[in-house]
């Protein structure tokens, strides 16, 4: 019997679920899915560490445990505050929760430049999401905001530091995934930056994971900078053999060509299996790939929308007709 | 004449020796502790003495000390807070300047409390000149043998180092300060785990204030009863105060909780009432970071009961009506210092020492301090105080470490009590331009508008 361990009864607004002792609160409202998993910008389950800046999930937690029911005093990052047995949690049931997450989206947003029409992560930007979902339409910022000069880390990836968010997860992702540590932030404040051990260009076989990571477009592929918008390219599944990595790999296609090739992404946009830079940069000929079939995309409405697998609904074209 | 007990040898000369130290009755208490008291003897006259946390927070200290995990095999670490750098308070400064030795003892009591062989003392960085003075009484101590192998012959060992910050108020937040010592960006971690179970090097780390770690010295030498006896309720003991603004006597003064704060700012014994007979006009008792009160709520709380010195007293009628103890910063405004300006000069502070990693901390304080500029210089709008405002409630409570709360509480505090001149600032530019810069300010005024 002892080696049985004893689960926490967790409820998040309201639904009910039963997890390991030590689980987060957002792993919890992930198991039961849907609309009760609160955002998170910097929290990436692949990597060890991260979680807890962003502070987008924001939770209240209403009663504390079975054994003492009083309820935190402030509302807690739910990536990073760990489940006690009859918690109850409320993420959209709550009208702080709301407001604190309207006000760390504004945050968020008064240094963002509004560039999403040339920006290449436009269609799978997770600030884009989070500002149409939680955000309000109009900034009351009137200042000028900080910007930086674009800058090459080596030969495949530009860090344009000036839509960065200082989520950290390209520095966990560099830290935990290369050797040698030369990926960093340097300065602090707002003027805290993102940058290389001095100037030197990154060419680690796994550094083009940084890409994949970054939650807004502030990394991105050289080979694919303004080639096209992602939602006009057809992802699909795709492996290679691989000796460096697994492998797994999503191609981005237009017509047949490869536009860009990056790591598969689960529903909350985090890479279980890191890839390659050879399989991400240098594999760009069809042959090079065995094709599964089309990846489908739930995460993201903008790529979803215009999903090429999808039939046309009619009324739809009857509407058009009309 | 009220009690000292940290700073009772200061005035005698060559204190910061170790002979004239040694010679006043220094690590008296060192010996007693060694020979005669267990580890757990002391904790528990600390617990009695009911000594609170003098760096802001006002925790139990015997308390924080129970808390320490004790795995076994996994050595146990002290460090000493001495990144002193809230604005307002040079309290440490002085007594590290003035009788390093006394910090030395404390440090061996309570490391000998804690079971910890190796003990930092993280100095700010900017108190380079302190560092060299602690160092020498270090340097001291190991070559007398209070520091070392077998410290008396009773087979304990215990080294301490002392180790300067880089210039980051952050660093002085205790996660924070573990990670500089790391040797890695000075960035607040996560709670939990706590650093009593997980601190320095993932090892069971306290770390405490320098005159925390002071004050055990008269708690072991006279016992925790007798220094409870001093103070008011759960305020016990003395506290140091460092004084500065338009006062007569600015300066470090130790005091008996449980002063009357009436008497503190008008006694000569203590401050000697404001500067040139201005009146009072705001205060800030503990150290920037906490509300400022207005001049009617300085000397009584909103019950009319007299305000004292106290940590109970000072944080009567919540951030409604009342502040903080806090560090023991105490700023005392004239009726001609501008609160938007002070507000400003604060932000600015907070905005530069943001350690930029949590968002609502690393892009508020940046906005809050604009906004703040721009209605000091009279060009804001009524809707910037409610913009203002907005943003500090945004910001507190939603952040990694305190920082975020101690930036948004001046703010907060400044438009609870002081929004009429806020309004007027908005309202009057012109006047409040002369008013805060003088002709000068006037003239380049007019030419701007002419």
């Amino acid at each position: 019997m002892s080696d049985q361990i004893q689960k926490f009864t967790v409820t998040i607004d309201g639904k009910t679920v039963q997890v390991d002792p030590g689980t987060t609160i957002l792993n919890a409202a992930r198991m039961i899915g849907g609309n009760v998993v609160p955002p998170a910008m910097c929290y990436y389950s692949s990597l060890k560490g991260s979680g807890g800046k962003c502070r987008t999930c924001l939770v209240e937690v209403s009663k504390g445990s079975e054994k003492d029911p009083r309820p935190m005093p402030k509302l807690v990052a739910s990536c990073s505050t760990t489940v006690m047995d009859g918690m109850e949690v409320k993420n959209k049931s709550s009208e702080k929760v709301l407001d604190a997450r309207k006000g760390v989206v504004e945050f968020l947003l008064i240094n963002h430049p509004l560039d999403c029409p040339v920006c290449d992560q436009a269609g799978e930007c997770h600030l884009q999401d989070l500002a149409f979902e939680h955000g309000v339409g109009q900034s009351r910022y009137e200042f000028e905001r900080r910007t930086f000069d674009k800058v090459d880390l080596g030969e495949y990836i530009k860090l344009h530091m000036t839509r960065c968010i200082l989520c950290y997860r390209c520095v966990y992702t560099a830290n935990q995934l290369t050797d040698n540590r030369e990926h960093g932030v340097l300065k602090r404040g707002d003027a805290a930056e993102i940058s290389t051990f001095i100037e030197k260009n990154l060419h680690n076989d796994f550094i083009g994971n940084v890409i994949d990571v970054c939650p807004v477009g502030a990394l991105t592929d050289k080979t694919f900078r303004f080639r096209s918008r992602v939602w006009y390219t057809k992802p699909m599944d795709a492996s290679c053999s691989c000796d460096k990595c697994s492998g797994n790999a999503v191609l981005w296609m237009i017509g047949d060509e490869i536009a860009r090739v990056t790591a598969r992404k689960d529903q909350y946009g985090e890479v279980k299996e890191f890839i390659c830079n050879d399989c991400r940069f240098n594999k760009k000929e069809k042959s090079q790939w065995n094709i599964e079939g089309p990846r489908k995309i739930s995460r993201h409405s903008v790529i979803s929308a215009n999903h090429y697998e999808r039939e046309i609904p009619k009324h739809t074209v009857l509407l058009n007709k009309a | 004449m009220a009690r000292k007990l940290l700073l009772n040898n200061v005035h005698i000369e060559g204190i910061h020796t170790y002979d004239v130290y040694r010679k006043n009755g220094g690590y008296s208490a060192v010996e007693k502790a060694l020979k005669t008291m267990s580890p757990d003897d002391i904790v528990e006259e600390v617990k009695k003495s009911g000594l609170r946390g003098r760096g802001g927070a006002g925790f139990p200290t015997g308390m924080k000390w129970s808390f320490l995990a004790k795995p076994e095999g996994v050595p146990r670490h002290l460090l000493c807070n001495a990144d002193e750098s809230e604005p307002g308070t040079f309290k440490d400064r002085y007594l590290m300047e003035k009788i390093p030795h006394l910090l030395i003892e404390g440090m061996i009591l309570s490391s000998f409390a804690l079971g910890a062989n190796q003990s930092y003392i993280y100095i700010r960085g900017e108190y380079m000149f302190v560092l060299r003075i602690v160092e020498k009484a270090i340097a001291e101590a190991y070559a007398n043998g209070w520091l070392g192998k077998n410290i008396l012959g009773t087979g304990y060992d215990l080294d301490l180092s002392i180790t300067p910050g880089a210039g980051a108020y952050i660093c002085g937040e205790e996660t924070a300060l573990i990670e500089s010592l790391e040797g890695k960006r000075g960035n607040p971690r996560m709670k939990p785990p706590f650093p009593a179970i997980q601190g320095l090097w993932q090892r069971p780390t306290v770390v405490n204030n320098v005159e925390t770690i002071a004050a055990v010295v008269p708690i072991v030498n006279d016992g925790g009863d007798e220094y409870a006896k001093i103070g008011i309720g759960r305020s016990t003991g003395t506290k140091l105060i460092s004084a500065s603004g338009n006062v007569n006597k600015p300066g470090v003064y130790e005091i008996e909780l449980g002063l009357s704060v009436e008497e503190f700012i008008y006694s000569d014994q203590y401050l000697g009432g404001m500067k040139n007979g201005k009146r009072l006009k705001a205060c800030i008792p503990g150290g920037s970071s906490v509300p400022i009160l207005p001049h009617y709520l300085v000397c009584k709380t909103a019950n009319g009961e007299d305000r004292l010195m106290s940590y109970e007293s000072l944080a009567d009628g919540g951030f409604q009506s009342g502040s903080m103890l806090g560090s023991g910063g105490f700023i005392v405004y004239d009726e001609e210092q501008c609160i938007v300006r002070n507000t400003w000069n604060f932000a600015r502070f907070y905005h530069h020492e943001s350690c930029g990693q949590c968002s609502p901390c690393r892009e508020g304080t940046g906005w809050m301090e604009k906004v703040l500029h721009r209605l000091e210089e009279g060009h804001g709008t009524l809707a910037d105080i409610d913009l203002l405002w907005d943003i500090q409630r945004k910001i507190e409570g939603n952040t990694i470490c305190p920082l975020g709360d101690a930036a948004a509480w001046p703010v907060a505090a400044a438009i609870r009590h002081f929004r009429e001149e806020f309004e007027w600032h908005v309202n009057e530019p012109k006047e409040s331009q002369i008013r805060n810069y003088g002709l000068v300010a006037e003239k380049s005024f007019q030419t701007e508008n002419a």
